[in-house]
């Protein structure tokens, strides 16, 4: 257990740091002053340029630098944006949560949908209802994520007009900005019409939650489906009937424990996914978070906020999937490392 | 589980969802604070608030006429003068000195972040005139120290002095008259500030705030900002005149123009700034939208960064305005929507000549004169094409793209450059640039509004006069005009300044646009303010 542990956080350090290595360096590899690549400050005077160098430790050697860069990092002094003069730091826990909001809904929609039909799939396989459902998976599975997005917007946003096709809710709710969640934000305020305002963004949130959604739903149902239908067909459950368990029993006790242990983590690595599709989404519905955030970077060549971007979504993803996987090699084992997915 | 509860924990599901696709599609009629409020879609974030500091008109739709006032208006239907924090005022015989008499009870907005304990007065007029005006001012170096329409004017040169006569008297004197200095006061950039304010500033050792949080006596007062994303207002209770302006107010700021038109047919922007020419179309068919039009008082141009060899070179301007062809422009970027400009000043302003000579499309006469001026057949150089979508260019890198096609026929490259606006015009003052697609909208109707700034030497430092072309002849015409009364002479002498222009080519007049608003039907007031920023202090929404 110790070993696996130090095995992976090993992995962890040293990938992150080959991370904030290559931020580092995009600071000096961007075109432009390297001074005001990381610290985000055109300098006016050579007095203030003086300072600034001195704050970010620009005339001492590389490592010092380095190491300076580091200090930073951690203490969350990331630097200020070219373009707003507002702190990264500021921005982006502003930005994330939002994306993360996103993500964690999509995540429900796909566990609440696509477990019970790939569930369902796997009893009744070849039967009618289950080539429904793997016809629905295929076809849903082949979409691709932005082009959903915008069939969604204009069939239901401009043709129907029933759903907002952009941002989080209605600006003239002025929703405080706490936690960065919108519906918790909202749940917790004292603003008036809390109720219309808590409505309003449920309506915002259904078309980006779906075109995200629809994608990980039909990768959940088969991963399901597979499960279940392998493991029904396994010996025990036979030797089970012969016992005389009516099949239900044998199901929910058995079948369908046994059947999730091993899917379950590769639902989890389905995460990263979700945040890459999320970030690709957020553009198209101008959803304020991360990914949107980032592309408006890399239109004003905001260097200092593309730098730190990267570096917080690359960190974030690299994080999340080496503690899933390590949780799941904690959980089981037994599990070859090498083991994929049937689809 | 038996059967009958099966079916009824079915039923109870489909009445559940029922019940809630009922209530989502509900809503979409209009909440209480949806009904109080309304969303403009704006189409790029503002420099700053005080429209003191920048000529552009993001900056002056943001914070002109919704969170200050100025000492006189225009009237938005026929450009007249008209009272407003001063209720009066006086000239003298000899046209040197003007006395304002200024309106009492004039209440500055109580915000979180300032609580006013006067009304507004003689010392704010001082204030907010002398911080552009005197150099050595507390607040003069703030933010930058930029005044840009001031200095283009060069009024700083034309006051002689600001007094303040008593509490509600101001007295400002000139050294030499200037038969466009009322118009002046009344334009989007003459705003008054708070004096009180900046004073507790400054002790609070943050003066820069006056630009960010402003305070004024205006409409409405500023809530909050964040940048790419949001503007928030709030009514002005105790404003000093009767306005029918909604509660609440929003800038959502949405820079692309196709999602703007898309948000005003779904409901989430109740009016949109600049609607793209290919969308016209679909707004016109829609009943439940207006599109508003009137022909603008702007010019569209290329202009060439004079400073920089090669383009110090009138030989070269002429050679690459003779390798474009402006036809294929007019159609391909402003879609017929605007007219062809052959001088600064469009047909709608007096001044306008129409029998102006105007350099034509002629590839080979083009390629000839870059040689006679010795450039290669490799040459390369960068177009700037501005991010933002205007009435005189709703599509600056559309055109950079075509004009780059023209210009690789007579073997020169082109490197399209484009920034953020605030970065993309901080760094035209700069002179970065080698050539830019840029643009004016005038701020009145005079046409010393166009020549002044655009051309002439003292709008260089002020970023205005983006081909930094300085010609001492073209000044002293400029400045005789506006010495002059009786505009039949005025207007030769504005002739023979187009002349100067069409022989030097500093810059290439493409177009004078019509300037488009679109507005949903419940909107009421909404009207397209010719002399610069969109006011809201009269919208309303019928209910």
């Amino acid at each position: 257990m110790i070993n696996l542990l130090m095995r992976y956080v090993n992995l962890l350090v040293l990938t992150v740091s080959v991370l904030v290595i290559f931020s580092f360096s995009l600071a000096y590899l961007f075109p432009g002053d390297t001074l005001t690549n990381i610290s985000g400050i055109v300098p006016e005077t050579d007095a203030q340029r003086a300072a600034l160098e001195e704050a970010f430790k620009l005339n001492s050697s590389i490592f010092a630098q380095f190491w300076h860069y580091l200090e930073n990092l951690v203490s969350g002094n990331w630097g200020v944006s070219f373009t707003s003069q507002v702190g990264l730091f500021e921005q982006i826990s502003i930005a994330f949560p939002a994306s993360m909001e996103l993500t964690i809904y999509a995540l429900l929609v796909s566990i609440v949908v696509g477990i019970p039909l790939g569930f369902i799939g796997g009893i009744w396989h070849h039967k009618p209802f289950d080539f429904g459902v793997v016809s629905f998976s295929i076809v849903s599975y082949s979409f691709p994520v932005f082009w959903l997005a915008l069939i969604f917007i204009t069939i239901f946003s401009l043709q129907l007009g029933l759903l907002p096709l952009s941002g989080r809710v209605n600006l003239l709710y002025d929703v405080p900005h706490s936690s960065g969640f919108i519906l918790w934000d909202i749940w917790q305020s004292d603003i008036p019409n809390k109720y219309d305002a808590f409505i309003d963004a449920i309506r915002h949130l259904i078309l980006p939650t779906a075109s995200i959604a629809l994608v990980t739903t039909a990768i959940f149902i088969r991963f399901t489906r597979r499960a279940i239908m392998d493991e029904m067909e396994k010996g025990y459950i036979d030797a089970a009937k012969s016992r005389g368990f009516t099949t239900k029993q044998i199901f929910f006790k058995h079948g369908l424990r046994n059947a999730l242990v091993p899917i379950l983590p590769l639902m989890a690595m389905q995460v990263s996914t979700l945040i890459t599709n999320a970030m690709v989404v957020e553009t198209i519905f101008s959803w304020p978070g991360i990914g949107n955030w980032l592309i408006q970077a890399i239109y004003q060549r905001d260097y200092p906020a593309i730098r730190i971007g990267m570096l917080v979504v690359s960190v974030f993803v690299v994080t999340l999937t080496i503690t899933i996987e390590f949780i799941s090699r904690a959980i089981d084992p037994a599990r070859d490392k090498f083991e994929r997915a049937t689809i | 589980m038996n059967p009958n509860s099966k079916s009824r924990y079915i039923k109870s599901t489909l009445l559940l969802s029922f019940s809630v696709i009922v209530m989502l599609g509900c809503s979409k009629q209009k909440t209480e604070i949806t009904q109080a409020g309304i969303t403009f879609c704006s189409e790029s974030s503002p420099a700053s608030f005080n429209p003191q500091l920048d000529t552009s008109s993001t900056t002056a739709d943001a914070s002109s006429h919704q969170v200050y006032d100025r000492l006189l208006e225009f009237n938005t239907e026929n450009g007249q003068i008209e009272p407003g924090l001063a209720s009066s005022w006086l000239v003298s015989n000899d046209s040197l000195t003007y006395t304002f008499q200024l309106r009492k009870d004039v209440a500055f907005h109580d915000t979180e972040y300032f609580t006013p304990t006067r009304f507004f007065n003689a010392d704010d007029v001082v204030f907010s005139i002398d911080r552009w005006r005197v150099n050595s001012h507390p607040y003069h170096d703030v933010s930058g120290g930029n005044y840009p329409y001031f200095q283009s004017l060069d009024l700083k040169n034309t006051i002689k002095n600001v007094t303040r006569i008593n509490g509600y008297r101001v007295e400002i004197s000139l050294f030499k008259p200037d038969s466009s200095f009322l118009a002046n006061l009344a334009t989007d950039f003459s705003v008054i500030l708070s004096a009180e304010y900046a004073m507790q500033l400054i002790e609070s050792g943050s003066p820069s705030d006056l630009d960010k949080k402003p305070i004024g006596t205006g409409p409405f007062k500023f809530i909050s900002y964040r940048k790419d994303q949001f503007i928030r207002y709030q009514r002005h209770q105790d404003y000093f005149l009767d306005t029918t302006g909604p509660e609440n107010l929003v800038f959502d700021i949405t820079p692309k123009s196709s999602l703007r038109v898309a948000k005003l047919i779904t409901g989430e922007c109740d009016a949109v700034a600049f609607p793209s020419q290919n969308d016209l179309e679909i707004i016109r068919e829609r009943d439940d939208l207006t599109l508003l039009e009137k022909p603008g008082l702007n010019v569209g141009f290329w202009a060439f960064n004079t400073s920089k060899p090669p383009f110090d070179d009138p030989k070269v301007r002429r050679a690459l305005a003779l390798a474009i062809d402006k036809t294929s422009l007019l159609e391909a970027v402003y879609l017929g929507q605007a007219t062809r400009a052959k001088s600064l000043v469009p047909s709608a302003s007096w001044a306008h000549q129409s029998n102006m000579q105007e350099i034509g499309y002629n590839p080979i006469t083009a390629r000839k004169l870059l040689d006679e001026a010795g450039i290669p057949n490799d040459f390369t150089m960068n177009i700037w094409a501005m991010p933002v979508q205007r009435a005189y260019n709703p599509n600056a890198m559309k055109m950079a793209q075509l004009m780059s096609s023209y210009l690789a026929d007579v073997g020169v490259t082109v490197n399209i450059v484009s920034y953020d606006w605030a970065r993309f015009r901080q760094n035209l003052t700069a002179g970065m640039h080698d050539s830019v697609l840029i643009g004016w909208s005038a701020d009145n109707g005079d046409p010393d509004n166009f020549y002044r700034p655009l051309l002439t030497c003292a709008a260089i430092p002020s970023g205005t006069n983006r081909a930094m072309w300085c010609n001492p002849e073209y000044d002293a015409l400029i400045e005789s005009a506006l010495n002059t009364e009786n505009s039949n002479e005025r207007r030769l002498f504005y002739h023979r300044a187009n002349q100067i222009i069409f022989n030097e080519a500093p810059l290439i007049p493409i177009a004078h646009a019509f300037q488009y608003q679109a507005v949903n039907n419940q909107i009421e007031g909404m009207l397209i303010n010719p002399f610069g920023g969109i006011r809201f202090d009269d919208v309303v929404r019928k209910q």
